[in-house]
């Protein structure tokens, strides 16, 4: 049986739709309405709220957390001061990417880690010699994602302001109403937001005290299929969409390295020895042989291809998770992952998986569609993510 | 364009329409200069916070047809341009029913089969039959009026262009297309459906902006425009732009800024300086002078040339034509600040239908009874309304837990007996909340503030003659070649260097960008696509 999340009692009978979709073995909202759109609107006008519970979570304690952190992830721990947050692949020895999620410095010897995979054992078996506790807070913890401008007046009116400074990365303590959480300004959105981490038995209450709150801010409780599109449009990469974790990869070409996904920036050599480090400098010295980046769909060319079947262009308004080649002058050069009409930037978009040779932006590129059964190309540019980069999402006020 | 000037062309209005022809004009590298007389940009499409803390989209309230080739040429959305969704229609019923088309196609469906089984069935073959036509029509927004009278080879091309889309229409579409052009609304749904609220509420398309009944003969055409929208459905081009219809000009406005363009307020242009018949700047109301060797008025037909331009320097039948033109007013609108939300007795609190828009025509014979009293020269008692509350699309649009709502109405015919003055004015603000307040009891108690807007006061402050809110009637013998009349359909006039690109030149009326975009393209010699 699929498991519920501490939110279900709030969050089946908003459920309209009855759309509900399996996420790490629990079961959260598709949509909540008959159609996405609203919730998707929410997200980038209004504010959204996503029950993220079924993200795993591991509580890192010790005197060598850090060290030991250091070790398995690619970002440099040691300059992640306590109440920040870092966004984090980590690797296998191979300086394959096994998994992505973010870390926070709870306290000077505290972490939390989120994965969208079970990493217990992994983590566990990097461990040995070190002063660090693990502890699977999976189940113990529930999380809300409040995502859109709205976010911070909604928090900040429940909570007396607590998160009012709080910079992007950044995390606090707060009482939301009575509730005691943990707020890190993060999301998958790409927008202004925050992630709000509470003790599974508060979860209702603090279902309600968010709701309450955010009526009068247009508060909208939101899904997975809202949320896929906004994370497109943000560029942000969805483990076993845009990349296969390493570890479940059944043949070597399935793997994809940091360099290779777009998070080259969050690979940090000099920082001493880390799993998978020696093949990442190797990697980084030969550079990769993919990249991944935005692609721009050309509405023209769109209309073109639709024209001559007599029909205007049809736009997935639900993101699309196939792979879809991707080529230039009739030779494919890569394939995209996953891709979505754009509502905001009232633009076709996908994210793909080029070839060294073909990723630099401002390349044009065709990308296959299919237009009433027939395998069509259309034209389209190579361009840097995120498409979409609101400055609310950093902002400090 | 010549040297020598601060300018190249000079854009008399800035309403939606002279921003976006000026933004095109500085995209192609000319110096531009905008001139609006008010201390907003916008026009009819303009965000106003007249009641602290509640901002009001005075005039119009939603988008419909916003050209996506604008969005796209501009790029509006970095401009701030954002469209939510506004999804349903309900038209509350006097006896406590009600009807509801939702985003959901089947919920509208069974909605729909709770009034009328035949009505819901038929309802699928007629979106059909007009989405099929509506993609026949659609390219006529994108192109500049052939002239008829003329023999040129460029204007029969035109005719040739137009003969093209229809050609491939089949024999059903083709006898429902010369019927949508003769027929009146009522007449024509009357052949599909039975359901009085969905005929009301559907052929009130059809009378918006018009001095004309849904029996009136010509009204069935404007039900098309509905369906053009849901062509362009996915690029969601209609909604509610976030911060009002001036969030739309804004955008416009900016991406004209990122341009080059200047875009001046409180700078009304007086008249524009004609010489030996070329137009080469204007005259300011304070007197000063800007000259550019081409000037372009946004305003309507009759500001263009009965207004900004003198008589002599037009010739006699052209302004007899410009005369004649029909600009009567026939709407208005009354926007609310609201403490609470209205309650609606047909289904009571908070829920999905305050989200949509909502419109009071319960049935044909409403509507037309509110047209039989403007005929005589007064407003109606009980006036067909749309209604939209911003405020639950975008939060941004009242205070936390405030409300503001849009009533757009009709009749309130410009020449109303005896003239408008405040009382008046009063008195039909009075009659569409009594009628509103039928169908929502709380809805009077719950007014903090009240904006009235007659035809006479959208004249006034907006500079619309009439108040007409299209610049001109949408009837056919105003449209396309003929808008503002045969022979300046293509945003020239007998002026030369003079261009018009308001709503009173094809393809018309509403928040749709295309006149401003297709005179940019004349005036910049090239070929819209
Ligand atoms: C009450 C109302 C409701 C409407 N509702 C909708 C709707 O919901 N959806 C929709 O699509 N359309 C709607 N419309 C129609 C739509 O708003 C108009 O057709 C459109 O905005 C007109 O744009 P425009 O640029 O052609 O002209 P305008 O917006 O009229 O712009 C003309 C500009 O010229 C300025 N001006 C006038 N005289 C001078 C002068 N001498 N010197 C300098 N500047 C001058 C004016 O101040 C104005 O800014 C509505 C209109 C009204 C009035």
């Amino acid at each position: 049986m699929l498991r519920t999340t501490p939110f279900h009692s709030r969050t089946a009978p908003l459920c309209e739709a009855q759309n509900w979709r399996r996420w790490a073995g629990y079961v959260t909202a598709g949509s909540y309405e008959l159609t996405h759109d609203r919730e998707y609107h929410a997200i980038r006008s209004s504010a959204a709220l996503f029950d993220v519970s079924p993200l795993f979570k591991y509580e890192i304690r010790g005197r060598d957390a850090v060290r030991f952190l250091d070790r398995v992830v690619t970002r440099d721990v040691s300059k992640c001061v306590p109440g920040q947050v870092l966004y984090t692949p980590w690797c296998d020895e191979a300086g394959k990417v096994m998994d992505d999620g973010t870390l926070s410095r709870l306290e000077d010897d505290t972490f939390r880690l989120t994965a969208a995979e079970p990493n217990l054992r992994w983590l566990l078996d990097n461990a040995p010699g070190m002063d660090v506790e693990i502890a699977d807070v999976s189940d113990s913890l529930a999380a809300l994602s409040l995502q859109g401008p709205n976010a911070r007046s909604i928090l900040g009116s429940a909570s007396d302001g607590a998160v009012d400074g709080l910079g992007f990365f950044r995390l606090t303590t707060a009482r939301v109403k009575d509730v005691s959480v943990t707020v890190t300004r993060t999301g998958y959105t790409g927008d202004l937001g925050y992630e709000i981490w509470v003790d599974a038995s508060d979860a209702p209450r603090l279902w309600d005290v968010l709701m309450d709150a955010g009526g009068p801010y247009g508060i909208t409780p939101a899904g997975i299929l809202a949320l896929d599109v906004a994370r497109i449009e943000a560029g942000l990469i969805l483990i076993d969409v845009d990349y296969v974790p390493a570890h479940r990869a059944i043949i070597e070409d399935r793997k994809s390295s940091p360099f290779e996904l777009g998070l080259g920036w969050t690979v940090k050599l000099d920082k001493g020895a880390f799993v998978g480090r020696s093949a990442l400098v190797e990697e980084k010295r030969r550079g990769p042989e993919w990249e991944l980046r935005g692609l721009e769909v050309s509405w023209e060319s769109l209309e073109e291809v639709y024209t001559e079947v007599g029909l205007p262009p049809q736009l997935p308004s639900v993101a699309w998770r196939t792979s879809v080649p991707v080529y230039s002058q009739g030779k494919q050069v890569g394939y995209a992952t996953s891709g979505c009409w754009s509502p905001i930037l009232k633009k076709y978009i996908a994210l793909a998986h080029l070839h060294a040779s073909h990723s630099r932006p401002g390349t044009d590129v065709h990308m296959e569609v299919t237009v009433e059964h027939q395998r069509r190309r259309a034209k389209a540019r190579v361009v840097e993510t995120p498409f979409f980069n609101p400055e609310r999402k950093r902002a400090a006020k | 364009m010549s040297a020598g000037h601060r300018y190249d062309a000079i854009v008399i209005g800035g309403g939606h329409n002279g921003l976006v022809n000026a933004a095109y004009l500085a995209r192609a590298g000319k110096r531009v200069v905008v001139l609006e007389k008010r201390h907003v940009l916008g026009g009819a499409a303009v965000t106003e916070e007249i009641y602290p803390g509640f901002k009001y989209s005075v005039c119009s309230y939603v988008v419909s047809l916003l050209r996506p080739e604008i969005i796209r040429d501009l790029d509006l959305p970095r401009h701030g341009l954002e469209i939510l969704p506004l999804e349903s229609t309900l038209t509350p019923l006097p006896d406590g029913d009600h009807l509801v088309r939702w985003a959901d196609h089947d919920q509208t469906r069974r909605e729909l089969y709770r009034h009328s089984p035949r009505d819901a069935e038929a309802y699928d073959d007629f979106g059909k039959l007009m989405y099929q036509l509506a993609v026949a029509v659609k390219p006529i927004l994108a192109m500049v009026p052939p002239d008829p009278t003329s023999l040129s080879p460029k204007d029969l091309l035109g005719f040739g262009r137009l003969a093209r889309h229809f050609r491939g229409l089949g024999e059903e579409q083709f006898h429902a297309l010369f019927k949508l052009m003769t027929m009146s609304a009522a007449d024509y749904l009357d052949e599909w459906f039975e359901t009085e609220p969905l005929k009301a509420t559907m052929s009130a398309s059809g009378i918006i902006g018009t001095f004309l009944g849904p029996r009136s003969p010509g009204t069935a055409y404007v039900l098309l425009h509905h369906y053009l929208g849901e062509i362009d459905g996915a690029m969601r081009a209609w909604g509610f732009p976030r911060g009002g219809t001036g969030g739309v000009s804004e955008s416009i406005a900016g991406a004209a800024r990122r341009f080059g363009a200047d875009i001046r307020t409180e700078a009304g242009v007086a008249q524009v300086i004609v010489k030996n018949g070329k137009a080469v700047g204007v005259a300011l109301e304070n007197g000063d002078e800007i000259r550019a060797p081409v000037v372009v008025s946004a305003l309507d037909p009759k500001r263009t040339f009965l207004e900004m331009v003198e008589p002599k320097d037009l010739p006699d039948d052209f302004v007899d034509a410009i005369r004649r033109f029909k600009i009567r007013g026939s709407s208005g609108k009354v926007n609310l600040s609201l403490s609470e939300l209205p309650d609606f007795t047909c289904l009571p609190g908070m829920g999905p239908h305050l989200r949509g828009a909502i419109s009071i025509s319960p049935s044909v014979d409403y509507l037309e009874r509110a047209y039989d009293d403007a005929k005589y020269g007064a407003f109606s008692r009980r006036p067909y309304m749309d209604i939209i509350i911003p405020s639950m699309i975008d939060p941004g649009m009242a205070p936390p837990g405030k409300h503001v709502m849009s009533i757009f109405v009709q009749y309130a015919p410009s020449d109303l007996d005896g003239g408008w003055d405040e009382t008046k004015r009063e008195a039909f603000g009075d009659a569409v909340i009594d009628t509103l307040a039928e169908y929502a009891p709380n809805l009077p108690g719950a007014i903090l503030h009240r904006q009235v807007l007659t035809p006479w006061d959208i004249e006034r402050e907006m500079g619309l003659t009439q108040g007409n809110i299209f610049h001109g009637e949408l009837t056919l013998q105003q449209l396309f070649c003929m808008r503002p009349t045969v022979g300046w359909a293509d945003f020239t006039t007998p002026v030369r260097n003079y261009y018009q690109c308001g709503s009173g030149t094809h393809p018309g009326g509403g928040i749709t960008g295309a006149s401003g975009r297709l005179a940019a393209l004349k005036i910049l010699g090239g070929r819209p696509r």
